[in-house]
């Protein structure tokens, strides 16, 4: 055939077409990349660069091996901020409570958190601000570092291989010997990765003994936990073996448990192991019933504190976030902590959990919209106005815990003694244990409204009552004087 | 040589001969072929004409869908397109394309809002066909035409047949989300 270019087509024409048809290559070449890419990340495999193990406390190599992960989990250092929650904006540090909420302060007399008492910040700070609060100038003990720490190996350590044995003993050391010696073995971590992941396969544990001797307990009550059903098969089955969270319960509790490794009520002073106080349940009266029942070693009433002013033996609420979330909906619907606080998300055609654990209410598009559809203005709404209304309750049921303790006072100047007042100090108790329960509790009501309304309302009748019983010491004793419950 | 002699004298030819490419062009237009045609078969392009499910999650958006779709009491009775595509041939087709430009447009670019929620026409074309399979049940119901822009939604209140459990799945961080939250 006989043919040339300059007969065919013009050399400017040629180049044009050829330019085209590569820049149309190019551009299809760059989606099947694009899909290669996708294809790739769907696969959903890591690469293990480092070994890790149960020793592993510092979280960076394992950061080399789960990038995604990592980067997310180093943002809890960033500060964050709700309208009732958290600490926003400076490197200081965060706001004092106790000057807020002046009655929190006086609730707290003779206990360290009068001292200093303030917003909270992320998982990163968890250590530091324990190691620099001004409430170690009292005495503290070792067990404070069972969640503020990633404290296995020293278990392991102390208990020569036995982490059981190791806890244990903890509670008997100083909060600065235990530290020391945890610096020391290059454990000064906050909480780290594996303390909620086996290094082996990553899949999600529990590590903490508190929790463990906890959960068990509460398996074998008789207390209702609708929302954990491998308690309530383990229950039903022949109880052989100890109710064991790691093999017996599923990955949605496990979502939970791992967050209740330390979200909760629990005792840890010096005189006594860290202990969780479920064996009779998880509700305030539940909980207050276990306290009741103890007594330390010497035989006297169990109590965290005795109150400065009144001289009322006292319970401490720690942060039963746990608790309060297992007599919520969202429990009852089988959500889990991790559900709102890490929730999936997308990340290229991977899925990955969020480990910014955060407020939902930072993060209402990926916690709450994938349930709820409705406009995250809306979702935000709801939630205030169930935040505000408990807000409101909790500062009402404080006003009546502050007219119990100024009866108090009043009687006490007028002379009455410690046997004249000693039903009002025992309401005190009853009280103030509530209100604390809900105020010291880090969802403002949220995770479970009904129950935290009904449990401040029998603060504040609590606390009334004790005014009464205060305001009549020198009235001569009745049958009918007795504590209505 | 000069210009204009020969643009005169291959006029005739040009015309004549348009389809004797030169030898780069046809190199460049078979490459792009080629790419062209392994990009469509390792993107699975064939399987979009289909009506199994397994090619809804092909590009992995739609995982949390499938897998809820898999625990949802219309398993058994409906894949995908008996819900979210019209039922004529005409109609199915033109769905198919239009949804399947947002789509792909869409998880290239990753621009869309998540969680993934149905919206507009193929809110109506899955309202139709509730009302197509049901239809002896809902005729009572529905008095008179069915298009008024505030009727509800069957799935309004039953979300959960097609999608057994909360299916959606939140996006990735946007750069400014990070200093939003700090603030």
């Amino acid at each position: 055939m006989k043919y040339t270019l300059q007969k065919g087509w013009s050399t400017p024409v040629t180049i044009a077409v050829v330019l085209v048809v590569a820049v149309a290559t190019a551009l299809v070449t760059a989606l099947l990349v694009n899909i290669y890419e996708r294809k790739d990340e769907a696969r959903n495999r890591f690469v293990r660069l480092v070994e890790v193990d149960e020793d592993t406390t510092d979280p960076e190599p394992w950061g080399v091996n789960f990038p995604k992960q990592y980067a997310s989990y180093r943002l809890t250092a960033e500060p964050t901020r709700t309208r009732f929650g958290g600490h926003g904006g400076s490197e200081a540090l965060p706001e004092q409570k106790i000057e807020r909420d002046p009655w929190l302060k006086r609730m707290f007399l003779g206990y360290a958190f009068s001292i200093d008492y303030r917003d909270r910040r992320g998982h990163a700070y968890m250590l530091e601000d324990q190691e620099n609060t001004l409430r170690l100038t009292k005495p503290q003990s070792g067990s404070c570092l069972h969640c503020h720490a990633s404290i296995m190996p020293l278990y392991r350590e102390l208990g020569d291989g036995d982490a059981m044995k190791g806890f244990e003993e903890s509670y008997a050391y100083s909060y600065q010997e235990l530290n020391a010696q945890l610096h020391d073995l290059g454990h000064g971590h906050p909480v780290s990765c594996v303390d909620c992941h086996s290094p082996e396969d990553m899949r999600l544990r529990v590590t903490r003994p508190g929790f463990i001797q906890g959960i068990r307990a509460l398996a074998e009550s008789a207390a209702p936990v609708p929302h954990l059903p491998s308690i309530e098969r383990w229950r039903a089955g022949s109880r052989s073996e100890p109710y064991d969270p790691n093999t017996d319960a599923s990955r949605t509790e496990m979502r939970s448990y791992v967050c209740g490794q330390c979200h909760v009520e629990y005792y840890c002073g010096g005189k006594l192991p860290l202990t969780f106080p479920w064996g009779e349940g998880l509700r305030a009266a539940a909980i207050e019933t276990y306290w009741n029942e103890l007594t330390f070693d010497d035989g006297s009433r169990f109590m965290d504190y005795k109150h400065a002013e009144s001289g009322a033996p006292l319970l401490k609420a720690q942060h039963p976030e746990f608790e309060l979330w297992s007599q919520g909906i969202h429990a009852r619907s089988g959500v889990s902590c991790a559900d709102c606080h890490m929730p999936y998300q997308r990340d290229g055609a991977s899925k990955v959990s969020d480990h910014w654990v955060r407020s939902p209410l930072l993060n209402v598009n990926r916690a709450c919209q994938t349930c709820h559809r409705l406009p995250e203005e809306e979702i935000k709404a709801r939630v205030e106005a169930i935040q505000q209304r408990n807000f409101e309750l909790l500062q009402r049921s404080a006003d009546a815990l502050m007219a119990l303790l100024d009866a108090v006072a009043a009687a006490r100047a007028d002379g009455a003694t410690d046997e004249q007042l000693a039903e009002a100090l025992e309401l005190q108790r009853m009280a103030q244990w509530r209100l604390d329960f809900i105020a010291a509790e880090n969802s403002m009501g949220f995770h479970a409204p009904q129950e935290a309304a009904m449990v401040l309302g029998e603060a504040a009748d609590y606390a009334r009552q004790g005014q009464v019983a205060a305001l009549r010491w020198n009235e001569p004793r009745t049958e009918t004087a007795a504590v209505t419950e | 040589m000069s210009q204009n002699k020969t643009e005169g004298a291959t006029e005739s030819q040009r015309a004549r001969r348009w389809w004797q490419v030169p030898p780069p062009v046809t190199i460049a237009v078979a490459v792009l072929l080629g790419v062209g045609a392994y990009t469509f078969q390792y993107a699975e392009g064939l399987s979009y004409l289909s009506a199994d499910p397994a090619a809804c999650v092909n590009c992995h958006i739609m995982q949390p869908q499938f897998d809820s779709w898999q625990k949802s009491s219309h398993h058994g009775v409906a894949v995908c397109v008996d819900c979210h595509l019209p039922h004529h041939f005409l109609g199915k087709y033109l769905a198919k394309a239009e949804n399947g430009y947002h789509h792909s447009r869409g998880f290239t670019f990753q621009d869309f809002h998540e969680p993934i929620r149905i919206k507009g026409k193929n809110a109506r074309i899955l309202q139709a066909n509730c009302i197509a399979c049901h239809e002896a049940l809902a005729h009572d119901m529905l008095a008179g035409a069915s298009n008024h822009p505030d009727e509800v939604e069957c799935v309004h209140c039953h979300a959960n047949v097609g999608h057994g459990e909360p299916a959606g799945l939140g996006g990735p961080w946007d750069p400014q989300e990070i200093r939003r939250a700090a603030r």
